[in-house]
Parts: C-alpha cells; sequence; structure tokens
C-alpha cells in the first residue's frame, strides 16, 4: 500500500487547523461559552468542513475501492449506547477545560509549549487506561 | 464576515483532508483512532506518517501566511494532565472525536456521530459554564 497520502493529508489537516484557529484554546473555549462573550470560528469552520465532507463522502465511497488500498476500512457500529454517550460526555468536559481536542492538541505540538505536551501525553495515558478499564468494546478506528 | 474567512477556510481544508486520507486509502481521518493506532498497531506506518503530517502542518500554516502563533494555553499544568486525561479516555471510549465523528461521521450520514459530536458538544457546554460562570465568577 502506498502511504505517502496518509502525509500529504496530515499536512493539510494540520494547516487547516492552525489557520482555522482551532489550535488557540481561547477561541474552543469561546465557542463553547454559550452564555459569555460567545465566540463562532467553531461554527464556521465544522461547516466548511461538513460541506466538504456531506457533498464527497457518497461520491468517494460509491467507487470500488480506495485509490491506494484494498478495500474502505469504516466503522462498523451503529450502536448509540452507554459507551459512546458516557464517552463522549468525559470526552467534552475535557475539551471545555482545557479546549483542545485530539487533532489540534497534537497540531499544536508545533509551537513548542510545555503544556501541550503534557497535555497529549495525558491523552495518550488516557487512551491506555480506557482500555485498562475495559471501557472499549472493540477496536473501531475513529 | 471577513472575520471568518480563516475559519472557512481552514474547514474547507479539513474537509479536504479527510476526504483524500478516504479516497486514496480508504480510512477515517479521526485523530483521536490515529494517534491510539500509532500507540497500540496495528497499521502504524500511515497513522504515524499523518500524525507527522499535522505537526508539520501545525508549523507550516503560520510560516506560510505570516499568521501570529496563538498565546500559550494560561492555566495551570495540572488541568492539562486532567483534561488530557479526560479527552483520552472519553474519545476511546467513545470511540471518536471531532474529527471522527464530527467531520467524518457526519458527513457520511451516521446517526451514531450524531448523537456522539452533541454529546461532546453539550459536555464541552457544561464544563466551560461551570468553570467560567460558576467556578470563575464570569470572567
Amino acid at each position: 500500500m502506498k502511504q505517502w497520502p496518509a502525509l500529504l493529508t496530515g499536512l493539510i489537516f494540520g494547516m487547516g487547523l492552525a489557520l482555522s484557529g482551532m489550535t488557540d484554546t481561547a477561541k474552543v473555549q469561546g465557542f463553547l461559552d454559550i452564555t459569555g462573550a460567545w465566540v463562532p470560528d467553531l461554527m464556521f469552520v465544522m461547516g466548511g468542513a461538513l460541506i466538504v465532507t456531506l457533498g464527497a463522502t457518497p461520491l468517494v465511497l460509491s467507487r470500488a475501492k480506495p485509490l491506494f488500498a484494498d478495500m474502505f476500512s469504516l466503522p462498523a457500529s451503529k450502536a448509540i449506547d452507554g459507551r459512546l454517550i458516557g464517552g463522549g460526555v468525559l470526552f467534552g468536559i475535557g475539551w471545555g477545560l482545557w479546549g483542545y481536542c485530539p487533532g489540534p492538541a497534537i497540531a499544536a505540538l508545533a509551537y513548542g509549549y510545555e503544556s501541550t505536551l503534557i497535555f497529549c501525553v495525558a491523552m495518550i495515558a488516557g487512551m491506555w487506561i480506557a482500555g485498562v478499564l475495559g471501557l472499549v468494546k472493540s477496536r473501531v478506528d475513529g | 464576515m471577513e472575520a471568518y474567512i480563516f475559519p472557512v477556510a481552514g474547514g474547507l481544508m479539513i474537509g479536504l483532508a479527510s476526504i483524500g486520507l478516504l479516497a486514496a486509502l480508504g480510512r477515517i481521518a479521526g485523530i483521536s483512532g490515529i494517534a491510539w493506532g500509532v500507540i497500540s498497531g496495528p497499521d502504524r506506518d500511515w497513522r504515524l506518517l499523518f500524525i507527522i503530517g499535522l505537526v508539520a502542518g501545525g508549523a507550516l500554516a503560520h510560516t506560510l501566511t505570516g499568521r501570529p502563533i496563538p498565546d500559550a494555553p494560561d492555566a495551570p499544568l495540572w488541568l492539562a494532565v486532567v483534561s488530557g486525561l479526560l479527552v483520552g479516555i472519553g474519545t476511546r471510549t467513545g470511540s471518536g472525536c471531532t474529527s471522527g465523528h464530527g467531520v467524518c461521521g457526519i458527513g457520511r450520514l451516521s446517526l451514531r456521530s450524531v448523537a456522539a459530536t452533541c454529546t461532546f458538544m453539550a459536555a464541552g457546554v457544561v464544563a466551560v459554564f461551570i468553570v467560567r460562570h460558576i467556578i470563575g465568577g464570569g470572567a
């Protein structure tokens, strides 16, 4: 399998996060602060991204297979269960408390701030802990 | 509206990158899953390349455009630990984050991803409300 598209798409994704302002924790927390001085930027970022994915995903998935791989690897689960909701609650709290979700946190490692590195290490540790605690049903890409 | 050119442009790039990864390698651009996959395997190679690209993109965006780098978060380091742990536990338990559920999952009309996205957005709103307006006194 050719791997270089992963590097290229990662690069574009990281540039998009940085240009959009999502690597600024104040803007992310400002978006979530709906009763305070609301910062709508994240809504425009999500909107821009969703215009592309909503429009193009059906076209891509209508093909027999990806350009450089044998098949599409899509999440199989459709269950809206306690794991999905409980995980979403824990993630959302952490996201609000600090202002980073995983993508911006990793892209912001480029800035060299100590706190971002600490956040990312704790995040990976948390992923490991979830497995140890038996919170993960099965391996799902996402 | 001029203030939102960069958020929209950045969002379009995020969507383009997600579609590009799906079209080229057939993979979902869910950053939490990709990051954990670098640690746990299998298929580490493409995931590691994507993460390297992500960090390089974070640097390159500011170099190319001259846009200022955001200030470091103004919060104690223990909060980075607590928040990071919650994000890690939550995203792995809930099988995804803002990118995997919010951008890619909703993009392919997954109800599961719509439910997840509504949940973590709501939890984030509540967390910020408590920190800024109850504990922080409206700061």
